[in-house]
């Protein structure tokens, strides 16, 4: 039922929304007019194209929005986009965003439910954005005796080193935040700050659910971590090298991976499992056991932050994933040479090549946090000794396996420089 | 492996010895509800040594709400509505036990067509109540779809009982003297189509949840309870059956009509969670094969109550009548002075009895194995609190 104030009249209600559109005008013109002006004549712009940016180019662009084009390109190639943009956070977060909308709906099809339905009319795309909201509306209750600089230094941290994880993964040929030529090891030494920050966690939150929640995070990541680095050995092996680029590059001249060392894409997954503690690894929040292990003292948005942090860590292991064994962004080119658009013409800003290769590394990544989020709806928890014993027992055998299967296929002149099966 | 007499003696010990938590202590106390996801409206004390359980102290009585006082303060029919609220999902069975013994007080006897309707009920009820357990025993796993599905199949039965007796979960449907009202038109194409779906379904739920192998990792050899133990603490219903001794009301002390149908007590010997978690599901089979039975017997027309004095009264004596509940033996024992209020009236419920067993259970298991555990031993905590 709608319900609207008794005295309400429509007209008002025009009339103020003119009265607001009167003063923005106002403000606009005498404040934010000169301040735009004040701020073009002093900072030094660097050159767009043959022309220097002036406030008179600048109020040109008003009237003809295809003038921006050149400086989008331009700042396209800073430092600054690829660390807030493309292949960082925002392209990170939007994915994260659609994972947990993804989830949602998957999880409920899989339950024979229906899944947000309301919020946004349309399938309830803007859950999300409701929960968001309701996080950061909501009161962020600290434990008495908690360590308070730990304990809001760590949900900051978690995003952080989540978002660290995403500046080292190529999404397409050049689209990489930091190219480095340790790019593999840099992967898991980032990788080892989780389990610290969850220990950390825990202990400053001065509870005892979190505690035990901290030393199963603790005993689960490193059980794990072992098997998920010699999984990627093999990797390493096969393509002869620790930059990410390379393995995607040396995917490009042979076939992807997986085909050759299919034990350790597995390993990775389940390794991956664990590390994200996703169902049936959930043991560091398990709620039936100890309330939400870790997590219990969080509240608001310190809880949304750590969330924020997981999911964003899912699309870094994914991605990883489609790195090290589904070929990066190997695909048929479907995009065409060159496009114009009507009115405004973003041709110049349209590469074939990075948009083809974004497009199938997007869509590998999907598939492959589909496939981390399937073991929710089909699996229960397990239970932390069964879980180690998987850990140090088995997984680590089987990655030693497809390593010397790895190192059979190099040695056997099959991949590698010059091998049957490079093109 | 410790004997329950000895692990008595050493769990009293230690809860005497250790009165507060210091820095230094190796245990380490922890307070499973009354606000815990994993317990339910009941509290139980678990000090942990690493990652072992070695002592468990149950604390019920969160949710007592005095129905066996308030039973004196009622006549025999008002007492119906609010005997059913221990266990919602499964009020006719609780129902159906007072009806027993109010009926042997006053003297009556119950058409037979009633009595099929009742039986029904019962066995509808009995599903409600199985496929709800079921779902919290997969929340307690961390299994959401096997929350999900239960709950979903669960309407099936609802619906079925909302056609029946006009309400989805608190019936008040059975009354001393047969049911309140006769099966609407339909009602049994309906019911067997959906039963038959349901049966299906539990072929499912077979596949994805029990043959599961993560499933069987928790459940199997954790919490084992002996033949001897199960007899020694006195647990109840499924519990028992899964311990290796096929007890079942029904069968042992059949009332109504229960001694003309064609069914087996389902049983299992190994003891365990698992155990203790498959036996509802082949009482889920069963039920649907009696509900099938049911359905083909009853007579098709004729009264379902028989006639009742407006405030029924009987000689003054005393009567005890049990059914076999969702979680066992469910039983009435009602002292009468001879005035149309009852003098007393006590209920024993299968989910107090079952709970005796949790201590027992507990110590010298994992702390992840608690839920899969407490949640086994078919408790309701609101039922044992009354």
């Amino acid at each position: 039922m709608a319900t609207y104030p008794q005295n309400y009249r429509f007209g008002e209600f025009i009339g103020s929304i003119l009265w607001l559109v009167f003063w923005i005008l106002i403000i606009v013109t005498l404040v934010g007019l000169p301040l735009i002006f004040i701020v073009l004549f002093y900072v030094p712009l660097p050159p767009i194209g043959d022309q220097v940016l002036t406030p008179y180019l600048f109020l040109t662009m008003v009237v003809d929005p295809s003038r921006t084009i050149p400086i989008i390109q331009q700042q396209m190639t800073t430092d600054l986009f690829r660390v807030a943009m493309f292949p960082g956070f925002t392209y990170a977060a939007l994915i994260a965003a659609a994972t947990i909308f993804i989830e949602r709906k998957f999880l409920a099809k899989m339950q024979l439910r229906v899944g947000p339905l309301y919020a946004g009319k349309i399938e309830g795309i803007f859950q999300l954005l409701a929960d968001g909201l309701k996080l950061i509306a909501k009161e962020i209750i600290v434990p008495s005796g908690a360590d308070k600089p730990i304990f809001w230094a760590a949900p900051i941290a978690f995003v952080a080193v989540s978002a660290a994880v995403v500046t080292l993964i190529p999404v397409a040929p050049g689209w990489v935040v930091a190219d480095t030529d340790v790019g593999l090891l840099a992967v898991f030494a980032i990788l080892g700050f989780f389990p610290l920050i969850a220990l950390l966690f825990s202990w400053a939150s001065n509870s005892k659910y979190p505690f035990i929640g901290g030393l199963r995070a603790l005993h689960q990541m490193i059980a794990f971590e072992i098997p998920f680095i010699l999984s990627a050995l093999s990797v390493v092996i096969l393509s002869g090298t620790l930059n990410l680029t390379g393995v995607v590059e040396a995917q490009l001249q042979s076939y992807w991976f997986i085909f050759f060392v299919p034990i350790s894409a597995f390993v990775f997954y389940i390794s991956s499992l664990a590390e994200l503690e996703r169902i049936p690894f959930d043991l560091p929040e398990a709620e039936s056991e100890i309330v939400a292990g870790w997590l219990t003292e969080t509240s608001g948005m310190i809880y949304g932050l750590l969330q924020l942090g997981s999911y964003i860590k899912t699309y870094a292991l994914a991605a990883l994933f489609v790195v090290f064994f589904l070929g990066g962004w190997a695909g048929p080119q479907i995009f065409p040479p060159e496009f114009q658009t009507p009115l405004i013409n973003v041709g110049p800003l349209y590469d074939p090549v990075a948009a083809n290769a974004t497009f199938w590394f997007t869509l590998k990544t999907f598939g492959m946090i589909m496939l981390f989020l399937l073991p929710r709806g089909i699996s229960p928890r397990i239970r932390i000794d069964i879980l180690l014993h998987t850990g140090w027992y088995k997984l680590i055998v089987l990655s030693f396996i497809n390593m010397f299967v790895a190192l059979a296929l190099i040695y056997g002149g099959i991949l590698g420089p010059g091998g049957l099966l490079v093109r | 492996m410790a004997s329950l007499e000895d692990k008595f003696e050493e769990s009293k010990k230690l809860g005497l010895q250790i009165v507060r938590e210091s820095e230094d202590d190796r245990l380490m106390t922890l307070s499973i509800g009354p606000q815990h996801p994993g317990s339910g409206h009941f509290r139980f004390t678990i000090k942990v040594d690493g990652d072992y359980i070695v002592y468990c102290d149950p604390d019920p009585g969160y949710v007592h709400r005095g129905e066996e006082k308030m039973c004196e303060y009622r006549n025999f029919i008002q007492n119906i509505p609010h005997l059913e609220r221990p266990v919602i999902h499964d009020s006719t069975n609780i129902t159906y036990s007072y009806s027993l013994a109010v009926e042997e007080i006053v003297g009556i006897e119950v058409p037979r067509r009633g009595q099929y309707i009742r039986a029904l009920a019962s066995e509808l009820n009995r599903q409600v109540y199985t496929l709800y357990w079921l779902a919290i025993y997969g929340i307690f796993l961390g299994h959401s779809t096997m929350f999900m599905w239960p709950t979903g199949d669960r309407e099936l039965f609802i619906d079925l009982l909302e056609a029946l007796t006009g309400a989805r979960v608190t019936h008040a449907y059975n009354i001393p003297g047969g049911v309140r009202n006769d099966m609407p038109e339909g009602f049994k194409d309906r019911a067997i189509r959906q039963v038959r779906y349901f049966e299906k379904r539990l072929k499912e739920y077979e596949d994805i949840f029990y043959n599961m192998p993560l499933f069987r990792q928790r459940t199997e050899q954790v919490g084992v309870l002996t033949k001897e133990d199960a007899v020694k603490l006195g647990v109840t219903g499924s519990v028992v059956r899964a311990s290796g001794i096929p007890y079942d009301i029904r069968k042992a002390e059949p009332y109504d009509i229960y001694n003309e149908l064609d069914f087996k007590v389902q049983y299992m010997k190994t003891g365990d969670s698992f155990a203790r978690s498959y036996v509802p599901f082949l009482d889920m089979k069963e039920s649907c094969h009696i509900i099938e039975q049911l359905l083909d017997k009853m007579p098709q027309s004729g009264e379902v109550r028989a006639k009742l004095q407006p405030n029924p009264k009987g000689p003054a004596g005393e009567v005890y009548r049990r059914v076999e509940s969702g979680r066992g033996a469910l039983g009435f024992h009602i002292v009468s002075d001879g005035t149309p209020k009852p003098y007393r009236v006590k209920m024993s419920v299968g989910s107090f009895r079952n709970m005796l067993a949790l201590p027992f259970l507990l110590v010298g298991q994992r702390l992840a194995d608690m839920p899969a555990i407490y949640w086994s031993l078919n408790y309701w905590p609101v039922e044992a609190d009354r």
